[in-house]
């Protein structure tokens, strides 16, 4: 996860995951947990690198569920939802944005540690603009 | 100390612990050699009353006292020594050095101040006086005017007079081995004025006959208030202007470490000295010399590595590396002598504890064999005819079961030089006539009291040398040290400023208190 400057663009190393979301009775379900917001305390995060970062994090998979097939993992940090900024809202927005019931399919863009030391390790310098 | 000629087969003692053993043999050295020593038996306890006063407690006593009352038993015929002992010697000559005569030194001071005010405060009066008797009749009368100020001047006189004895009249505590300037100071002043008031009085009133008398009142009256005047400086300069804190000063005893902070205001070095005396008396647990060093046992172990004696002649480079080698070597061995520390530290703790459990279960025991006997007990005490008692006697029919684990526990805390058998019982005595627990009783030998606690009351004084490198006038600041030296230790005292306060101010609005709870939500999607 990169530090964040306030001012400056955040970059990061991300993946692209498309969930297909699930209908179970009335709902539509992803099959995962979120975590963070900027409405919450960042220090209680145990996935993040740096604890005073506010974005969302993936807390739990349900293995087996559409997000696990679709290969977001616990720990993932959630920095776009279907062009939606994950990075600077609160928890509540965040669970909206993530549950609109008229939407069948989310397109996550989510970064992880291990993407970052991936793509260091294969290029030896890591890309900035 | 015990006649021997009076051992007829009772006495007996006991060997239960090693320093008991101890004192006894240092003592039976000293004492004739007929003294039987090796008896052991029952342990029967009654009450003599040994001859010797309580001696001033800060200087130091051999344990050469007999403070074996709990445990023989002897008949009292009267007191009588023996020999004399070093330690009685050394005894004897502190005893001549306190008991010096009143030196008339302390009094000079007072005195002369006596004196001078008494003249001050008869001035004004004589002024009155003097034309009066000598040319009544050349003196214009002064009606209402003069009455007026004899009424003032009446009054002020008196409030002169009480002011004076309320603040000056009182016996001096100490005496300073310089002059107190501030009082030098004021006695000059009042001395000059009155004698500058009088030389004008001689010269202007006295000479020519002054015929104005209410000019002479009001003469009068003004040197009234001038002495008023007086007063309130030596009020500010003597009693107020100390009592504002501005230094700390850390006072150290020089041979236990005991220390204490305490706060004063602006005096000279011997003021500040007297002050801190004073509250040396209440404050600082009473010396005991018998506390101070580590046991022989476990230092001698350590000075025995550094002993090297090269017995060549020709001593030669070689040898000398040689023998600063095995310094070295022996430097290096590992020394144990901290373990032995610890575990005395440990048994002497565990010792003290188990002497004071006994120490306690006695006197509680002891205090449940009397009561106090109320009024109407004593109206119906006809079908009881039981023996009634004044303190004296209650102390010492309870003193008997509790004397020996007195006697051990003050052994075995180094106290027993403090505690004479006659003091107990007076002790115990005043505990029963106040109807204290046994607990009360005992607070004053569980923990090393104060040196006012055992304080005998004599005019002589206590004699403290001033040790100082400024002279002793100059007044306290920053980094002054000095100090109090008596004869076998000294207090050192360090003088800090107190620092500087910057005080702030920050309003807090009584509903600026506001609180959320932190969140930490986890929602499934």
């Amino acid at each position: 996860m990169s530090t964040y400057t306030p001012g400056q663009p955040v970059t990061a190393v991300v993946q692209r995951i498309e969930i297909h979301k699930l209908r179970q009775g009335d709902n539509l379900i992803l099959g995962f947990s979120i975590g963070g917001g900027i409405d919450q305390d960042p220090g209680q995060n145990p996935f993040s690198g740096d604890k005073t970062d506010k974005g969302i994090y993936v807390t739990r998979i349900t293995p087996g569920g559409p997000a696990h097939e679709a290969g977001l993992r616990m720990g993932d940090k959630i920095m776009q939802v279907n062009g939606w900024d994950m990075t600077m809202v609160t928890h509540d927005q965040a669970r909206k944005t993530l549950t609109k019931k008229n939407e069948d399919t989310v397109r996550l863009l989510v970064t992880r540690k291990s993407l970052e030391d991936a793509v260091k390790n294969s290029m030896g310098s890591y890309p900035r603009q | 100390m015990d006649n021997e000629s009076q051992y007829s087969g009772y006495s007996y003692k006991s060997s239960h612990s090693r320093s008991s053993r101890k004192h006894r043999d240092r003592r039976d050295r000293h004492r004739s050699k007929s003294r039987d020593s090796s008896s052991r038996g029952d342990k029967s306890v009654t009450i003599q009353t040994p001859g010797e006063p309580l001696l001033d407690a800060e200087s130091t006593r051999g344990d050469d006292r007999d403070d074996n009352w709990g445990e023989t038993t002897t008949v009292v015929t009267g007191t009588s020594e023996h020999s004399i002992s070093n330690e009685d010697l050394t005894r004897v000559t502190k005893d001549l050095e306190e008991s010096t005569p009143l030196e008339c030194k302390r009094f000079v001071g007072p005195t002369l101040g006596g004196c001078l005010s008494f003249f001050a405060l008869v001035t004004p009066l004589a002024f009155l006086i003097l034309p009066q008797v000598l040319w009544r009749d050349a003196l214009e009368p002064c009606g209402t005017p003069c009455e007026g100020l004899y009424v003032s001047l009446a009054f002020k006189l008196l409030v002169l007079l009480i002011s004076s004895w309320a603040l000056f009249l009182r016996p001096p505590r100490s005496t300073l081995p310089r002059f107190f300037v501030f009082r030098c100071l004021l006695m000059v002043l009042v001395f000059l004025f009155v004698a500058s008031y009088w030389l004008f009085y001689g010269v202007r009133v006295l000479e020519p006959r002054e015929r104005d008398y209410r000019g002479i009142v009001e003469y009068a009256a003004s040197l009234v208030d001038a002495l008023l005047f007086i007063q309130y400086l030596a009020l500010v300069l003597l009693e107020v202007r100390h009592l504002q804190p501005a230094f700390c000063l850390k006072v150290v005893r020089s041979t236990d470490g005991a220390s204490k902070f305490y706060n004063v205001g602006h005096l000279s070095i011997q003021r500040a000295a007297v002050w801190v005396l004073d509250r040396y008396y209440s404050d600082f647990p009473v010396y005991n010399p018998a506390l101070l060093n580590l046991p022989k046992s476990i230092l001698s172990k350590k000075m025995t590595g550094f002993k090297v004696y090269s017995l060549d002649e020709n001593t030669t480079n070689n040898s000398t590396g040689q023998s600063r080698a095995m310094i070295a070597a022996a430097a290096r061995r590992r020394d144990n002598s901290h373990n032995e520390f610890y575990y005395e530290e440990a048994e002497m703790d565990r010792r003290v504890r188990k002497r004071k459990a006994r120490l306690v279960v006695a006197v509680e025991e002891a205090f449940t064999h009397i009561k106090r006997l109320h009024e109407e007990e004593l109206a119906s005490s006809p079908k009881h005819p039981r023996e009634v008692m004044d303190p004296r006697e209650a102390a010492q029919a309870i003193f008997a079961p509790m004397a020996r684990a007195m006697q051990k526990y003050l052994r075995t805390t180094r106290q027993q030089a403090f505690h004479s058998m006659e003091s107990i019982l007076t002790h115990l005595q005043f505990c029963i006539t106040h109807n204290m627990t046994p607990k009360a009783f005992l607070e004053r030998y569980l923990s090393p009291g104060p040196t006012m606690q055992y304080q005998q009351q004599n005019g002589r004084g206590r004699q403290w040398t001033l040790v100082s490198e400024e002279p002793v006038t100059s007044a306290l600041r920053q980094g002054l040290i000095f100090s109090l030296r008596r004869l076998d230790f000294s207090l050192v005292v360090t003088v800090t400023p107190l620092p500087f306060l910057r005080l702030g101010e920050e309003f807090i609005d009584p509903k600026s208190h506001k609180f959320v709870m932190r969140l930490q939500s986890e929602t499934s999607v």
